[in-house]
């Protein structure tokens, strides 16, 4: 096989890999968007928020440790444990359940029938606060993320050696290609696959979709709209949980980590912003995009051209379908 | 209206008290996504100068004052904050970004208050004939990419004809600053270079990164900050680039940078244009006037890190520039123009450093007229991640200035022609 194609067909791998990390920040984005009708500006300090909160928990640090310690003269920053991974998940996915009922509660419930850019605006307001109060609580410092299943089993990194032997032996070129993004595409699948099934045959999931189709037929029929938008809330913070520790494995947990957002908006917009598996498509197809481009056209014009292509990419198809790939028609009747 | 009088009267009186102060606005990020970057600095630049007013009782005798503004490091705030802090008095600032350096060129030139970019900012600020106000002394960019290349030279024997090298940047004006000093510095020994962009933040390299191991470059020479610098050297480690052979920025070489890449970042190099640890006389007395007396800045954790060094160093290079004012003035209460005179008759040497309880922690150089960047030494540290320390393993080192001199005069005398300036030091 020609040299070329070889990394080229590297490139298309590792650009669906990564389509699948930016697809993980968007899902969160659609849950919400489809449950309530909110562009949620905050959802990447939420995926840093539950990441911070995961390492906190899990390194057993003291929330708010600088704070208490200023006030009352004290020298407490950790509580002296150590727990396990899966604790970690449980206990953060808890807080993320109270920071979506607080949302809820505080917040959305007094917007209630406001105009689409008034809500978008409060998830402006609260992507700010929650990143104050992330950094009141954690620290402004980078902290490793290490998530284990047993001492042995942690969270792989690096390039998997397998995939590199076997197209060694059949093509004299070895593929890159990181067991973490592996990794990601195993829990991506797992996720999308628990979001389906719970959607579809649970209670409450059908409620959610209830909701998601009219919110007025919904609450016709008793379906708690505070209650299926706490749930949706919480969900989406679990999805921000999952997606923070994806990205936070390979830079460690810290502020930036918010800015992953911008990834998942091309995204968005290709894959339409009301659609679960729009969102995994629109993943695939701007890693790939962007990842080739770079590969075939960036170095005629300098290079660094993902994060501008992954725009003009989404850009090109919202023309010729403004709702997106698998986004719901916009027909209105006059 | 008799509040208002009361108000006045008491603002003015307030100001004068404030003029009995020797001025030092810090301009800090400790919120946002550099932010941890920004904190260590910040505090290791607070705390210096809260051991030399609780030991020393100020500088010559007056107190110096930190006014911290938040920038978030972002350009227009750090426009706002200089803005906001001048009309304090302030004696020189330090924006601690290379885009709020860009932009303060001008203003601070204009409203006569010097501007001093330790290891960032405008390389050709070097030129004093051009650049009245701004100082970039110890060192620069260009310096840094000719140390850097000496360093790989050093290894391989002198000679590099055969070797390619590697520019991986953020892309910004900060990354490119480089690529003209690395340029010239192949067409003369030879090695092939290869620049590969990288767009902030940096949280997604992989095409760069299947790029380097498809071109197997034999160094790699890494301007990057924040975020990218984690995620790079995560990404070296996951195609096993040798770390030895990986050598950043002055600004990719803190702890931070390291720590979450775990035991794979062993061996990593980056350049320092200072010490690093704490095994100082100095730590002592920081320890002893700040930490104890519970004056230390931030949460107080960060003592001895690089970050915290650079500020710390960056505050110490201010108390000295403003004490050579005093001693050049006669006053002790200075003003922004005395503190410039200051900072142009600097000069650093290695018994100075040690009175300060500061041995061997910076290069030794002499700021003149001319020459606002001083000597432009530097050195290179390695981190082991198993003592989770950096150690110098290189004695400061000058860069080619017969490379980089006619570069800097290139682009000096560009912008003085462009702005209309008059050369100075006639």
């Amino acid at each position: 096989m020609p040299e070329q194609l070889l990394f080229g067909a590297e490139v298309f791998l590792n650009g669906l890999m990564a389509g699948v990390m930016y697809a993980l920040v968007a899902l969160g984005f659609v849950l919400i968007f489809k449950a309530s009708g909110i562009f949620n500006f905050a959802q990447g300090v939420m995926a840093l928020f539950a990441a911070m909160t995961f390492v906190g928990i899990q390194d057993g640090q003291v929330p708010f440790a600088h704070l208490i310690n200023a006030i009352f003269g004290t020298k407490i920053h950790h509580f002296g444990w150590e727990l396990h991974s899966l604790a970690a998940i449980f206990l953060t996915s808890l807080v993320m359940i109270c920071m979506a009922w607080a949302v809820q509660r505080f917040i959305f419930q007094y917007l209630v029938g406001q105009e689409p850019i008034i809500l978008f605006m409060a998830t402006i307001g609260l992507a700010y606060f929650l990143e104050g109060v992330a950094d009141l609580m954690w620290g402004a410092e980078i902290k490793t993320l290490d998530v284990c299943l047993t001492d042995n089993t942690c969270l792989p990194q690096g390039i998997n050696q397998l995939i590199d032997a076997k197209t060694y032996d059949w093509f004299g070129y070895g593929f890159f290609i990181d067991n973490l993004d592996i990794s990601a595409t195993l829990v991506a699948m797992l996720l999308v696959t628990v979001l389906i099934v719970f959607s579809q045959y649970t209670k409450q999931g059908r409620a959610m979709r209830a909701v998601a189709d009219d919110h007025q037929a919904a609450l016709s029929v008793g379906i708690s709209l505070n209650y299926i938008w706490i749930l949706v809330w919480s969900v989406a913070g679990f999805v921000a949980l999952v997606a923070g520790i994806m990205w936070g494995a390979k830079s460690g947990v810290q502020f930036s980590l918010s800015l992953i957002a911008l990834k998942a908006l091309p995204v968005l917009m290709l894959g339409g912003f009301t659609s679960i598996p729009g969102a995994i498509v629109g993943g695939l197809v701007i890693g790939v995009g962007e990842k080739l481009f770079e590969f075939l056209v960036g170095p005629m014009i300098g290079g660094a051209t993902e994060n501008w292509f992954a725009y003009v990419l989404a850009l090109l198809f919202l023309v010729f379908r403004p709702q997106g790939l698998f986004g719901e028609k916009i027909i209105e009747r006059v | 209206m008799k509040k208002l009088i009361l108000i006045t009267t008491a603002a003015l009186f307030g100001g004068t008290v404030a003029m009995a102060d020797l001025v030092f606005p810090s301009l800090s990020y400790r919120t946002g996504p550099y932010a941890a970057g920004g904190t260590p600095f910040a505090d290791g630049y607070a705390d210096y100068f809260t051991l030399i007013n609780e030991r020393d009782g100020g500088i010559g005798g007056v107190e110096a004052r930190v006014i911290e503004c938040e920038t978030s490091y972002n350009t227009e705030k750090g426009v706002e904050c200089y803005e906001a802090t001048k009309g304090e008095g302030a004696l020189v600032y330090q924006p601690l970004s290379t885009g709020i350096t860009y932009q303060l060129i001008p203003r601070a030139s204009a409203d006569g208050i010097p501007v001093h970019s330790a290891g960032y900012g405008r390389t050709s600020a070097v030129n004093g004939q051009v650049f009245e106000w701004i100082f970039n002394y110890p060192t620069n960019y260009w310096n840094g990419a000719s140390i850097a290349v000496k360093h790989i030279l050093e290894l391989n024997g002198g000679d590099i004809s055969d070797k390619k090298i590697a520019l991986l940047y953020h892309n910004s004006a900060y990354g490119k600053e480089p690529i003209p000093t690395l340029q010239a510095l192949s067409e003369k020994h030879g090695f092939e270079l290869d620049t590969i962009a990288i767009d902030h933040p940096g949280q997604e390299q992989k095409s760069q990164w299947l790029q380097i191991r498809r071109e197997q470059p034999d160094h790699i020479l890494f301007w990057g900050w924040g975020i990218m610098n984690q995620v790079a050297l995560q990404e070296a480690i996951n195609i096993r680039y040798p770390m030895e052979n990986f050598i950043g920025i002055w600004w990719s070489g803190a702890e931070i940078d390291v720590v979450p890449a775990g035991a794979g970042a062993d061996g990593y190099k980056s350049l320092q244009f200072h010490n690093v640890g704490s095994d100082f006389p100095v730590f002592d007395d920081i320890e002893e006037y700040v930490v104890k007396r519970g004056k230390a800045a931030g949460a107080g954790d960060q003592i001895g890190t690089v970050l915290y060094n650079r500020g710390l160093y960056s505050a110490m290079l201010a108390v000295e520039a403003a004490r050579t004012a005093q001693e050049l003035h006669g006053v002790a209460e200075i003003d922004a123009s005395m503190m410039r005179d200051g900072m142009e008759a600097l000069m650093m040497t290695a018994e100075r450093m040690a009175s300060l309880g500061l041995p061997n922690f910076g290069p030794t150089f002499q700021v003149t007229c001319e020459n606002h960047g001083g000597e432009g030494l530097g050195a290179v540290a390695q981190w082991d991640a198993s003592a989770q320390t950096w150690s110098l393993i290189t004695d400061f080192i000058a860069p080619d200035l017969e490379v980089i001199q006619p570069l800097i005069e290139a682009d000096s005398m560009a912008y003085a022609a462009e702005n209309n300036i008059e050369l100075r030091c006639n």
